[in-house]
């Protein structure tokens, strides 16, 4: 805690006449850079060392033979995979319209595409497995019957697509809608349309290549939150990769850890692949 | 005119229709059942999750959230401040792209990482002498919760410090005021919707956070989100799943609220600063 109490000081400083106070900003810097480096230095220093068997990196080579790994983390990214080509194919249709169309349906767009952040996860979960629980009694004798159960098939649980759709739907909205703010689609649109072009050419052939970059951080960004996704795969009970991680941290301390070192470092790495995209695109 | 309307709607439908059956019959279905009770409409279950334990946690998680989301402010305020008016690009890209990692960091890693340093086994409190649990109360949730909440308000907030006009400065100078006078009435007046508004994400971000908390302290500090979880999964007994669903309508209720003070102050923020 002393370490957060420094910054408390800075006001007074800050205030103070001098053009560039230097000693305030070290005195900010120092303990932040103590509270967020510290863990991720500790935490590296927890999967290498054991008073034991002294130094070993045997917790990562442990990683890839570890019962279960393999199978979370290849369903983790399938979902991954499905929730982004669904939550793509549901909103740059709609986002599309609705700037050429039907102006009037935005607000309502982005209250819905809002929605999903103000609900915290866990009682969209709570809705949701009341839900399907409830519908699997009432739609017994209908054919709807089996689509509920196929949609929860432990082996590739199509309901957690739809949650993370709805999950990503917000940060998906934004990442298009910065994009589309970019170029002036009516314009792009109705040039296309009046040299005869069709739908489908205008969407893939004149629209899609335009906002590549927004969809790169879209999908990206999908994949990063699929990929850490915890609160809504375990309450429905599923194993993908958080909950495998969590499941194994019973029995082996050390490989949690490990993991988590590497998602820290994939998330990075993803952000670093929206960021650069972004860059690229600007460059031009 | 209305070819083209019915074509917006063509296009938007997918996109609605999906909407209103993956959140929309789950809302539905969360608010029937929680004033539902084995078949029946009643208000026991809103008023048993406002008593005893629910209530108890519901008061964890609301304190929890505002300590997190006020310190979480005037750190990473700071914090931001310092990188915005740093003189080294280099410090300044390190520590904002740090910051869009960290913030984007939570869930069950967070907490393995924290278990780590300073949990029971910890490599951290072996050093310190840390007694052991210390990790696993409300303290330690705080700091492990800021370690997300404090990235993220700098993220919130470099944009609005780097709208801070120098000519804004200047100008109150020549107006005599002191630096005091500087801050009090102009920069904190500007930057006041960005730091509410920051306020809100950290407070919204630990409310709703729930698979930190599990992994780390289990149920030994009394969360809302635990508690709904363990109502979900746990409690075999008849009706404790509608219970789940009012705590989750409270917590709704109080995430709305927040939201509610929010939104009109993003918008108030943009005039300042564009």
């Amino acid at each position: 805690m002393a370490a957060l109490t420094g910054l408390e000081r800075v006001p007074a400083r800050a205030a103070g006449p001098a053009a560039r106070p230097r000693p305030w900003r070290v005195m900010v810097f120092v303990p932040a850079a103590v509270y967020f480096l510290v863990p991720l230095g500790a935490s590296f220093w927890y999967t290498v060392y054991t008073p034991t068997s002294g130094l070993s990196f045997s917790a990562y080579g442990e990683l890839i033979t570890a019962e279960g790994f393999a199978r979370s983390l290849a369903l983790s990214l399938g979902l991954a995979a499905a929730t982004i080509v669904l939550v793509l194919l549901l909103a740059l249709p709609a986002m599309l319209a609705v700037r050429l169309f039907a102006p009037r349906l935005r607000p309502v767009m982005e209250v819905l595409c809002t929605l999903p952040l103000v609900v915290p996860p866990i009682t969209f979960v709570a809705g949701l497995s009341t839900s399907l629980r409830v519908g699997v009694d009432v739609l017994a004798p209908t054919p709807f019957w089996g689509t509920l159960i196929a949609v929860q098939d432990p082996a590739f649980p199509l309901v957690l697509v739809l949650a993370y759709v709805v999950l990503v739907l917000p940060f998906v909205y934004r990442s298009l809608d910065a994009g589309l703010r970019t170029m002036d689609v009516r314009t792009l649109v109705e040039a296309a349309r009046s040299l005869g072009a069709s739908w489908p050419y205008v969407l893939f052939r004149v629209i899609v290549p335009n906002l590549r970059s927004a969809l790169a951080s879209a999908s990206f960004l999908t994949l990063a939150l699929v990929l850490g996704e915890y609160t809504v795969a375990s309450l429905l009970g599923y194993e993908p990769f958080a909950v495998w991680i969590v499941t194994v941290s019973g029995s082996k301390g050390q490989l949690s850890v490990a993991v988590s070192i590497l998602s820290l470092l994939l998330i990075w790495l993803l952000l670093l692949a929206v960021s650069s995209v972004f860059g690229r695109e600007k460059r031009k | 005119m209305n070819r083209s309307r019915s074509r917006g709607w063509l296009g938007a439908l997918p996109l609605l229709a999906f909407f209103a059956l993956v959140f929309g019959v789950p809302a539905v279905a969360l608010v029937v059942g929680a004033f539902t009770v084995q078949g029946r409409p009643s208000l026991t279950n809103v008023s048993q999750s406002l008593q005893g334990g629910y209530l108890t946690a519901m008061i964890g998680s609301v304190r929890l959230s505002a300590v997190v989301a006020l310190l979480g402010a005037v750190l990473g305020t700071f914090l931001a401040y310092a990188i915005v008016t740093s003189r080294f690009a280099l410090l300044r890209e390190a520590v904002l792209t740090a910051s869009g990692v960290l913030a984007n960091f939570g869930g069950v890693p967070l907490a393995f990482f924290w278990i780590a340093t300073l949990g029971n086994s910890g490599v951290v409190s072996g050093l310190i002498g840390l007694p052991s649990g210390s990790l696993y109360t409300f303290w330690g949730l705080v700091i492990v919760y800021l370690y997300f909440s404090v990235p993220l308000m700098v993220l919130a907030m470099a944009p609005a410090l780097d709208g801070l006009r120098p000519q804004w400065r200047e100008a109150a100078a020549n107006n005599g005021a002191t630096a005091w006078h500087y801050w009090r009435f102009v920069a904190l007046p500007v930057l006041t919707p960005a730091m509410l508004g920051g306020v809100v994400l950290l407070f919204g971000g630990a409310f709703s956070a729930y698979a930190t908390a599990n992994a780390m302290v289990g149920t030994v500090v009394p969360l809302v989100t635990l508690k709904i979880a363990s109502a979900l999964t746990g409690d075999v007994l008849i009706g404790y799943e509608n219970i789940a669903l009012a705590l989750s309508l409270d917590m709704v209720v109080v995430a709305g609220i927040v939201m509610a003070i929010y939104l009109p102050l993003q918008r108030r923020t943009s005039r300042w600063l564009h």
